[in-house]
């Protein structure tokens, strides 16, 4: 494949950065995910550390050029391990005004713009909400601003391509890109072998794209400003091995997967569209070929309906939905339990209440995923850090839900559905292995008991339909606690209350004791769970090089949580608990053990900057 | 796999509770003798059902069973089907629970034509939450919730059915035994969706409801049996039913002459014939058909998908975990 003509300039001559945050913002339509996305992938093949953000607009079709048009990709890159999109950008890609308007509060002082100038035009301005050019009346004093007439020089570039009329313009982010390639010392061939491979049937895409992105990187090079503007973010010293970058509802989707063969399952996945949960059962409808059954059902009761039929029918059955879903799914999560039938239920979080902000992230459920069921209803509860954990979380998911009989809740959240970071690859030979054992002969002397349970695990045993002489009936009314058969009998009710709650608890019999990474003078331990985990990471970390005595343990179980919890919290004198929500884990953590924690709370449908956490810990220390 | 059985095996140790004289202990021993007959291994069936007086169903089966929630039924089942596409899966829901609550997933389950056999037992009153009107009452059905009369204009079961693209649609009658197990077992024989409304006496909250139907001095001249390929006649011949510009009515055989009787066909790709006979009587009151309004094939939803997965495996070859995890672009790091 054909690389860009110039070479670029020696490291000496680019200024050395240990780590830069750039975020692409533009209309909708203006390609600026896909400009990320490639950027990524050319950073990661250049081999810088990675983390990304990208930023959706609410509405699916906003006007074109208003604010809430505006679609956003942010990624930081750096030579050591990162952990974060990064707080501000140190350089923002504005294709249009509003997206300038919109982004340019984020910027760090004396930032890096680069502007799309042909489209500060009148009307744009307007609607943008500017009265004046913001690139003539001194709003962007302070910035190094570069300017280029990307419409223009796109047509240009792209005239021979036999591309024409309004999809010539497509091309602009190729442009861009282009120009950031030359900027940071991007690799061309990751992007332009991408192009040919992606646009196969499509060759003048592929020769229209391929001359915008040229057309930006030679931009860059002949142009002055932005010659003497060029960065070099040298390599990461990452640990060894195979790398691939990945979205959390892709490896939730694989996680899936790997758990069902663990189980020796079929896996069964039934949901219904919705935001932004829809991407694992998109993902899960493209590999058939694991015997994978997608169903796409009519609505999240039916979707939660079908997952319990599969289940009962010997499936490794999931649900997949976000907030609002979750809480439709309710009244079969309780059927499950009761059935104590395996299912696992994912929950991608994002604003709520109600419909919320249906595309931005937020860790509000958590309450709901342990109590939000009618009637005393236990059920495990496990939570992904990021986009690489998820994949393992997802299996343990599943692990759970099939050893202990049992419906489990696996939380992820926007962040980590569509955020994305370098994941090295797990060896697939090394994966956990639990194979389902169904129940195949009688297990009594008076004959099959369904509700005769393993005395360790107290699940019950599966036997699935096929099985002769195993016949048997479950359901929502309350049983039996042997035969299974309906019962309204005081006492075996109390019992199989404390029955249900005793296995949910005997989950943390296997999980592992939390271990305190940080030194053990600590003053103060932040508690963290989900998608927190970088941000607080990174917090944590920064404002020990600055001399503060702080911890960090990060939960994955939730419920129960892991055996020695209360003894970790008993030795610290300040227990601060960052959330995306009010406070949720910091009153569990209250009410179970009895410690003062300090809640931080966000609710801004953004995840939390290290900043943020570094001043908050700073604070606490100080209070 | 076929297997030899009597009513016997099909009876599980639960005691039946029904109210005494409920439509529901003749279903029940309808189906029980079906099932002996039909000879399907007892361990390949499945009952599935909501919740209501009907939904007690699946404790009663010596088979596999799940008692779901309100309305959820055909979704649990469509589940069970979906997932194991070898299994006799069959749903007992009421009018409440499959009209009302359950309306979504009766009628997803009926256009998927997913193998799921749908005996809706409509005794037109809820009666397990002891006697308020359902979705099949009446209007100006006087109960405890509708005092002045129900204002709700009912569903006819059968043409909601046909709306909702079922392959198989029929109806029948709780205390004609003959005629249920003649159903069931056109049901068991059509491949995919079946739905059979069952006329089912409630002697507590609704009783009587169908008496027109099933009294020895008016059942003649009320019920219509449809029969496959035969003219539709009834009151012993001397009545008959014709069709035309899409309505069907009633007329005089003796008058009109047997030509213009309507030859029952349920297996017309069309489903407006059949929506016409449903639309003969709007609940069970003057001429009323029972019998199979339509039975044609379609594909199957769960063979659709099993094929979907056999040439996924085919073109792309058993799932490869290892690959699937490298289908981003991958990078080494040394
Ligand atoms: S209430 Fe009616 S339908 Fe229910 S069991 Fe009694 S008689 Fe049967």
């Amino acid at each position: 494949m054909a690389t860009t003509q110039d070479p670029a300039p020696p490291a000496t001559e680019r200024e050395l950065r240990q780590r830069v945050v750039i975020r692409f913002a533009g209309d909708s339509g203006d390609g600026m995910q896909l400009a990320g996305a490639r950027f990524t992938d050319a950073s990661a093949a250049f081999g810088n550390d990675l983390a990304t953000l990208p930023d959706f607009p609410a509405e699916i079709r906003a006007p074109a050029g208003t604010l809430p048009g505006v679609s956003a990709f942010q990624i930081h890159i750096a030579g050591s391990d990162i952990l974060t999109p990064g707080d501000e950008p140190d350089v923002l890609v504005a294709m249009n005004p509003a997206a300038l308007k919109k982004n340019l509060g984020d910027l760090k002082p004396g930032g890096v713009i680069i502007l799309n100038t042909d489209s500060f035009e009148e009307r744009n301005l307007a609607k943008a909400g500017y009265d004046t050019n913001p690139i003539e009346d001194g709003t962007l004093d302070g910035f190094n601003v570069l300017t280029a007439p990307m419409d223009e020089l796109t047509k240009e570039a792209v005239k021979d391509s036999g591309v024409t009329g309004r999809a010539v313009l497509r091309s602009k982010n190729f442009f861009a890109l282009g120009a950031l390639a030359w900027m940071f010392d991007r690799p061309s061939d990751t992007t332009l072998d991408w192009l040919a491979d992606k646009f196969a049937s499509q060759p003048e895409v592929v020769a229209a794209n391929t001359a915008a992105f040229k057309a930006g990187y030679n931009f860059g090079i002949t142009t002055e400003a932005f010659a003497h503007t060029t960065f070099e973010v040298p390599k990461a010293d990452l640990p060894v091995g195979e790398y691939t970058n990945v979205v959390g509802n892709q490896t939730i989707a694989w996680g899936l997967i790997a758990g069902a063969q663990a189980a020796h399952l079929p896996l069964f996945y039934a949901s219904y569209p919705i935001t932004p949960a829809s991407d694992i059962l998109h993902e899960l409808a493209r590999h058939k070929n694991f015997g994978v059954r997608t169903f796409q059902a009519e609505d999240e009761i039916a979707s939660v309906g079908i997952a319990l039929g599969a289940a009962f029918a010997g499936h490794l059955a999931v649900t997949g939905t976000s907030g609002p879903g979750l809480a439709l799914k309710s009244e079969t999560m309780s059927l499950a339990l009761m059935a104590e039938l395996p299912m696992v239920i994912v929950d991608v979080q994002r604003g709520g209440p109600s419909t919320g902000l249906p595309t931005k992230t937020e860790q509000s459920d958590l309450m709901m995923a342990i109590y939000g069921r009618h009637g005393e209803a236990p059920l495990p509860v496990i939570a992904a850090a990021s986009p690489g954990d998820a994949f393992e979380t997802a299996i343990e998911a599943c692990r759970i839900a099939v050893k202990y009989m049992t419906p489990v809740i696996l939380l992820s959240d926007g962040y980590i559905g569509t955020s994305s970071e370098p994941w090295l690859l797990p060896d697939t030979s090394a994966l956990p292995s639990f194979p389902a054992a169904f129940a195949t002969e009688i297990n009594h002397d008076d004959g099959f008991m369904p509700y005769l349970r393993d005395p360790e695990s107290l699940s019950r045993p599966w036997a699935v339909p096929g099985t002769a002489g195993l016949e048997h009936r479950v359901g929502g009314l309350e049983k039996d606690q042997l035969t299974g058969n309906v019962s309204y009998e005081p006492a075996n009710h109390e019992k199989m209350t404390l029955l249900r709650e005793q296995k949910t608890q005997a989950v943390a019999n296997d999980i592992p004791d939390i271990e305190v990474g940080e030194d053990s003078d600590a003053e103060l331990l932040v508690v963290g769970w989900g998608s927190t985990y970088s941000a607080i990471k990174a917090g944590v970390l920064n404002s020990r090089t600055t001399g503060h005595k702080v911890a960090h343990i990060h939960l994955r179980h939730l419920n129960p949580f892991p055996p020695n919890l209360a003894d970790v919290l008993a030795g610290y004198n300040k227990v601060l608990v960052p959330e995306l929500n009010r406070g949720q884990l910091s009153r569990l953590l209250r009410a179970e053990f009895l410690v003062p924690t300090t809640s931080f709370s966000k609710m801004q449908g953004q995840p939390f900057m290290a900043g943020e956490i570094e001043a908050k810990i700073i604070e606490t220390l100080g209070a | 796999m076929t297997a030899t059985y009597s009513r016997q095996d099909f009876q599980s140790e639960q005691e039946v509770r029904w109210c005494p004289g409920c439509g529901d202990y003749t279903i029940l021993a309808s189906v029980q003798t079906f099932m002996a007959d039909a000879g399907i291994a007892k361990e390949d069936i499945v009952f599935v059902s909501g919740i209501g007086c009907a939904a007690r169903f699946p404790y009663y089966m010596e088979t596999y069973g799940v008692h779901s929630i309100h309305g959820r039924a055909p979704a649990v089942a469509t589940g069970i089907a979906a997932a194991r596409p070898e299994l006799s899966v069959w749903v007992v829901t009421g009018d409440g629970d499959a009209l009302s609550i359950g309306g979504n997933h009766l009628i997803h389950a009926l256009r998927r034509n997913m193998n799921v056999k749908i005996l809706l037992f409509n005794n037109q009153i809820y009666g397990l939450t002891k006697g308020q009107y359902s979705p099949t009452s009446e209007p100006g059905k006087r109960t405890k919730s509708s005092p002045m009369g129900s204002i709700d204009y009912p569903f006819n079961p059968v043409s909601l059915a046909l709306g909702a693209e079922a392959s198989f649609v029929a109806r029948t009658i709780d205390m004609d035994r003959n005629h249920t197990i003649e159903m069931l077992t056109a049901a068991y024989q059509h491949p995919g969706s079946a739905l059979i409304e069952i006329y089912q006496n409630c002697n507590v909250f609704n009783d009587k409801a169908f008496i027109e139907l099933t009294a020895k001095e008016s059942r003649d001249e009320n019920q219509i049996r449809l029969v496959d390929g035969e003219k539709i006649v009834f009151d012993n011949g001397t009545k008959g039913v014709a069709i035309e510009e899409g309505r069907a009515f009633v007329i005089d055989v003796e008058k009109f002459g047997m030509d213009v009787v309507h030859t029952h066909e349920a297996g017309l790709d069309n489903p407006a014939t059949a929506f016409a006979l449903s639309r003969l009587s709007h609940g069970p009151h003057g001429p009323t058909p029972i019998g199979i309004f339509r039975d044609v094939e379609r594909e199957v939803y769960e063979q659709e998908l099993d094929a979907q997965i056999s040439s996924a495996t085919e073109a792309k070859g058993p799932g490869d975990l290892a690959a699937i995890l490298r289908s981003n672009s991958t990078w080494t790091v040394d």
